[in-house]
C-alpha cells in the first residue's frame, strides 16, 4: 500500500472516530472505548479490503463482515455511512426512538450481515456463513471482528474448535485486543494470557500485529486470504479509546458517553489528529 | 405404534435432494435420526459435536446465506442451553431455521429429569417470529416437516422419544389450525403432541358413562387456533387441556387466556404440576404424573358436576 492510500485510510479512520464520538454524545449513550480501538481495522476493511456494493447490500457474492463485538456499533454504523450504505445524517438518529440504528447492530440496517450484541454469537454465526460459502464453492471471504472481553464467552471456544475441523480458510477473524472490558482490565477480570498460543493450539493460523498500523493491518489480511485449509486469526493489539487521550487505556469509557466538556476536548483532539494526517507526506 | 423421530429422519431424507437444505446435529444424530439424512447427504450434514450454542449460531449463519436449516438435538439441550442464541440470532433476525427437538417431555423415560424438557412450549412461544408445533404422531410429523421446510422463517417442532399410536394418517396439517378429532356436546378435551391417544381413549370411556366429549388436537401452539377453542368453549361450556408439559405456559395456559378473554367456559388443566420428572418407563411416568386416561375421566366428572 502506498503512502497516499495509507493517508486516505487514516483519514477515514479519523472520520469514523469523530462520527462515533458525535453519535454517542448525541445519543448520550453507547460505547466509545471499543469503537475507538476498532476504527483503524474498520477503515482498512471498508476502504481497502471488503468486496461489497453499498448500492446492492445483499449482493450474493459480496464479502461478509460480522461485527461480533456489536457494542462498537457507533464505529460500525459510521463506517457503513461513510461507505455509502445510508446518509451520514442518519447516524444522528443512533439509539433514538424510531431509528433504524438500534443500540446494537441488526440485519435491518443496509450493509449489516448479522445482528449482534450478545457476545460470542457473531463469531459463531460467521462460522455458519463460512460453511455456506464452502458449500456454494463461493469466492467471497467472511470477516469477523471480535473483542478480547468477548473471548470470555463459552460459545467463542465452541466455534474456535469447530472452524479448523471444517477447513474454513474463507474465514478471517480479527481480535480487537484492547485489553479492557466493562469492569476493568481483561488481565484482572479473566486473564486471556498467551492468547496467540491458545488460538494456534486450536488449529488456527495466527498473526499478531499493531492494530493501529494501517499497513500492518492490511498486510496481515492479505496473508490471511491464503487458501490453505485453515481459518485465520489476526490478533490486533490495540489501545482502548485510541485517539482521545482521556479515553485511552481505561475501562471508564467502555459504555459511557462523554459530557459536554469531554466531548469538546475529544473532538478537538481528533481535529488535531486530522490536521496531522493531512500534513503527512506533503513536504 | 410409530416413532416420530424416525418419521423426522425419513422425511429429511425424502426432501434432502434440495441443495438448499442443510442439517445440523449435536452428537445425537443417531437418536434424533438426522443421521438418515447425514448418511446420504454427507456434504450438507454437520455433526457439530456436543455444542448446542455453536450449533444454533452456525444455523443462523447458514440461514443468513440462503440455506434452509434444520437444527436438532434433545429439547432440553437445544432450547435450554442455546436459548440466548436462538433469541438473538434466529428469532430477532427472523432467519430460516427449523429447530426440531426430539426427546421432549416426561416420555424421555429412564434418563430422568435432567433430560425431560417440560418448559419448552412456554420458552419458545415467548419468542416473536417463532411458530411452535407439537405433532401427535408419526404421519403428522412427516406432514409438518415437509410443510415448514418451505415456509420462510423460524419454527420450533417438539417431538417425543417414545413410539406413539398412529391416529392422523387421514388428516392434513395446516399451520395454526386445530383438528377436531371427535365431535361432542358435553365437554371438550384439547390435547397437544403425543397425548392425543390418551385423550381419545378417555373420550371413548366417557361415552360409556353417557358423556359426549369432543376431542381437539392442537398441533400448533403458536399461532394457536383461538377461533376453534372459543367455539368449543362456548358450545360445550367445559374444557379440559392435556399436555406432556408444565402446567405453566403451555397449552393449558394459552387456552386459559383465550377462555378468560371470551369468558365462556369452565377449565381444568392436565399437565406436569410445578415439579420435575424422574426416571422410569415413559408411559408409566405419564400415568404417575396424572397425564392419563383415568385423570382425564376424573377431571371430566368434576367439571360436569
Amino acid at each position: 500500500m502506498n503512502i497516499e492510500e495509507q493517508k486516505e485510510i487514516k483519514l477515514k479512520a479519523n472520520e469514523i472516530r469523530t462520527l462515533a464520538i458525535k453519535m454517542i454524545y448525541n445519543a448520550q449513550s453507547g460505547h466509545p472505548g471499543g469503537s475507538l480501538s476498532a476504527s483503524d481495522i474498520l477503515s482498512v476493511l471498508y476502504f481497502k479490503v471488503l468486496n461489497v456494493d453499498p448500492k446492492n447490500p445483499e449482493w450474493s457474492k459480496r464479502d461478509r463482515f460480522v461485527m461480533s463485538k456489536g457494542h462498537a456499533s457507533a464505529a460500525y454504523y459510521a463506517s457503513l455511512a461513510l461507505k455509502g450504505y445510508f446518509p451520514i445524517n442518519d447516524l444522528f438518529t443512533f439509539r433514538k426512538l424510531g431509528s433504524i440504528l438500534q443500540g446494537h447492530p441488526t440485519i435491518h440496517v443496509p450493509g449489516v450481515d448479522m445482528t449482534t450484541g450478545s457476545l460470542g454469537q457473531g463469531f459463531s454465526t460467521a462460522i455458519g456463513m463460512a460453511i455456506a460459502g464452502k458449500l456454494d464453492k463461493a469466492d467471497y471471504n467472511i470477516y469477523v471482528l471480535i473483542g478480547d472481553g468477548e473471548m470470555d464467552e463459552g460459545i467463542v471456544w465452541e466455534a474456535m474448535i469447530n472452524a479448523p475441523h471444517n477447513n474454513l480458510d474463507n474465514l478471517i477473524a480479527i481480535l480487537d485486543r484492547n485489553k479492557y472490558q466493562l469492569d476493568g482490565s481483561t488481565e484482572n477480570i479473566l486473564p486471556l494470557g498467551d492468547i496467540e498460543s491458545k488460538i494456534k493450539a486450536f488449529g488456527w493460523e495466527v498473526q499478531s500485529i499493531n492494530g493501529h498500523d494501517i499497513e500492518e493491518i492490511y498486510n496481515a489480511i492479505k496473508i490471511s486470504q491464503n487458501k490453505n485449509g485453515k481459518p485465520k486469526m489476526i490478533v490486533a493489539n490495540t489501545v482502548k479509546g485510541k485517539g482521545v487521550s482521556f479515553m485511552e487505556n481505561t475501562h471508564e469509557f467502555h459504555g459511557k458517553a462523554p459530557n459536554k466538556e469531554q466531548y469538546e476536548k475529544a473532538i478537538k483532539e481528533l481535529e488535531t489528529e486530522r490536521e496531522k494526517i493531512l500534513k503527512e507526506g506533503s513536504t | 405404534m410409530e416413532s416420530q423421530r424416525v418419521a423426522y429422519g425419513e422425511t429429511l431424507l425424502e426432501i434432502g435432494e434440495d441443495e438448499k437444505i442443510v442439517v445440523l446435529d449435536a452428537d445425537l444424530s443417531s437418536s434424533t435420526h438426522t443421521i438418515m439424512f447425514g448418511n446420504k447427504y454427507k456434504e450438507r450434514f454437520f455433526n457439530m459435536g456436543i455444542q448446542e450454542q455453536n450449533e444454533v449460531g452456525v444455523a443462523a449463519g447458514l440461514a443468513r446465506s440462503g440455506k434452509i436449516v434444520f437444527a436438532s438435538s434433545f429439547a432440553v439441550f437445544i432450547v435450554g442451553r442455546a436459548y440466548d442464541i436462538i433469541r438473538q440470532s434466529i428469532a430477532y433476525t427472523n432467519l430460516n431455521v427449523k429447530i426440531v427437538a426430539t426427546h421432549a417431555g416426561l416420555t424421555v423415560g429412564e434418563d430422568g429429569a435432567t433430560h425431560q424438557m417440560l418448559e419448552d412450549i412456554g420458552i419458545m412461544s415467548g419468542l416473536p417470529n417463532f411458530r411452535v408445533i407439537a405433532p401427535a404422531d408419526a404421519p403428522e410429523t412427516r406432514k409438518v416437516i415437509k410443510k415448514i421446510a418451505y415456509m420462510d422463517g423460524p419454527f420450533y417442532v417438539r417431538l417425543s422419544r417414545e413410539k406413539v399410536p398412529t391416529l392422523l394418517n387421514d388428516y392434513e396439517f395446516e399451520l395454526g389450525k386445530g383438528i377436531l378429532f371427535k365431535d361432542g356436546h358435553d365437554l371438550t378435551i384439547i390435547s397437544t403432541g403425543i397425548t392425543l391417544s390418551i385423550a381419545v381413549d378417555a373420550a371413548n370411556d366417557l361415552k360409556a358413562k353417557g358423556i359426549d366429549a369432543a376431542v381437539i388436537h392442537m398441533p400448533t401452539l403458536k399461532p394457536i387456533d383461538s377461533e376453534l377453542v372459543s367455539k368449543y368453549a362456548k358450545n360445550t361450556g367445559k374444557v379440559i387441556t392435556v399436555e406432556e408439559h408444565s402446567i405453566y405456559n403451555g397449552l393449558g395456559s394459552r387456552v386459559a387466556e383465550i377462555i378468560a378473554e371470551h369468558g365462556t367456559a369452565k377449565l381444568k388443566r392436565i399437565g406436569v404440576m410445578d415439579q420435575f420428572g424422574e426416571s422410569g418407563p415413559g408411559w408409566a411416568l405419564l400415568e404417575k404424573y396424572g397425564i392419563s386416561k383415568e385423570n382425564i375421566i376424573k377431571k371430566s366428572m368434576e367439571i360436569i358436576r
